[in-house]
């Protein structure tokens, strides 16, 4: 049988795992695709370029405070 | 991974990971991490005007998490936010015309300029926070020492929940009497000058347009020993601030070319999970030993800025 705490730094690390492997999927499949469209818009249109990165930044984190917490419920429930 | 905007070929994986203990630490001392965030990108080769605009972009994402919690929790005051969220964008816009001016000199000297003030501004906080924590430790063991032997509570005697050896100075403070005068329920606060209020929001400003980050390395300690702000509401109000000014400065910096949103995103990704972890672990720790344990953080960021000014030298 598993103690307590090994059981809750096994749940962590599953969920850990989990969000690295989204997390590498989001970068090279979501981030790398706006790349070119973003240097694009960098160079010629720099106001539009500027409440775009805002709009991303805080997009992004509305996104990933929502996934984040789901994670963090996911591991105190397992853990209990 | 090439990111187009400032020309730079940094590894994702470095990005991430720096975004997760940047986040922890956020998380943990409620700061932006900025301190860490700018020598991190600094040290792989990103010029300082982007440090300083793609950093303020990657902690509005960090803080609008952050401070949604604060908001819950009834440690943000409002009132106290807006205020200070005026003199903020004042000061920003006066550090990120610094930037704009030492261009004209070259990029060399923006980064020589801009790295020798952070390096200074990090010791600086270092120094005084460590001897702060300590006096305050010190003050609180004597008044223990004291309470054993008197057989008095160490409350009878005037101990706090949150206490800091410098609350005199906000007292100090407090007493100045320059019209229009203030009520901050919240803080628990009867009168302070609204004065008082906007300059300590106006140099943080300053700080946090020139160097980059929110520079709640600079605020937060500055509302708690001068304005006597309880150190959670601190903490909320800043971080519902920074959401703010620093939607702001990333505007204002994207603009003048200095945001790489892509550096921030991907740091970003990282830093969401590391400020959970990090908000989670703060009740196991609490009182002055957590500003004790905070005292090596920005000397660490001043030896990697100190190391790529002298070497010249990127650890890519």
């Amino acid at each position: 049988m598993e103690d307590k705490p090994t059981h809750a730094a096994r749940s962590f690390l599953i969920e850990l795992l989990v969000y690295a492997g989204l997390v590498v999927v989001y970068v090279f499949f979501v981030i790398a695709f706006l790349g070119n469209r973003l240097d694009a818009l960098y160079q010629h249109h720099k106001i539009r370029y500027a409440f775009a990165a805002l709009l991303l930044i805080i997009g992004q984190g509305v996104v990933l405070e929502m996934v984040t917490s789901i994670l963090l419920k996911l591991i105190r429930s397992r853990s209990e | 991974m090439d990111f187009l905007v400032s020309q730079t070929h940094i590894s994702p994986f470095y990005l991430v990971i720096i975004g997760f203990i940047i986040g922890i630490l956020g998380g943990f001392f409620g700061v932006g991490g900025s301190f860490l965030a700018g020598p991190a990108l600094f040290a792989v080769g990103v010029p300082m005007n982007f440090v300083v605009g793609t950093d303020l972009a990657h902690i509005v994402g960090k803080s609008i998490v952050a401070a949604k919690k604060h908001r819950a929790l009834g440690n943000v005051d409002l009132k106290l936010g807006f205020i200070m969220v005026i003199g903020t964008i004042a000061g920003v816009e006066v550090g990120a015309q610094g930037i704009e001016w030492l261009k004209h000199f070259g990029q060399a000297n923006v980064d020589q300029v801009v790295g020798i003030i952070f390096v200074v501004v990090l010791i600086s906080i270092s120094a005084f926070v460590g001897w702060e924590s300590w006096q305050t430790i010190k003050m609180q063991r004597d008044r223990e020492r004291e309470a054993e032997m008197s057989g008095v509570g160490a409350r009878e005697l005037g101990a706090k929940e949150d206490e800091s050896a410098f609350d005199h100075i906000a007292r100090k403070i407090h007493g100045i009497k320059l019209r229009p005068m203030m009520k901050l329920r919240v803080s628990g606060i009867e009168r302070v000058s609204l004065w008082a209020i906007l300059l300590v929001a106006f140099v943080g400003g300053v700080f946090s347009g020139f160097l980059g980050g929110g520079a709640g390395y600079i605020r937060m300690p500055a509302m708690v020993y001068l304005l006597g702000v309880p150190t959670h509401v601190a903490v909320g109000t800043d971080l519902f601030e920074i959401v703010i000014s620093a939607s702001y400065g990333t505007l204002t910096h994207a603009i003048k070319g200095n945001v790489d949103i892509m550096i921030a995103l991907v740091m970003h990704t990282g830093a969401a999970i590391g400020a959970q972890i990090g908000a989670s672990s703060t009740e196991y720790f609490r009182g002055p030993k957590i500003r004790l344990a905070f005292v090596p953080l920005p000397l660490i960021g001043a030896a990697i800025v100190i190391y790529s000014l002298l070497s010249g030298k990127h650890l890519k």
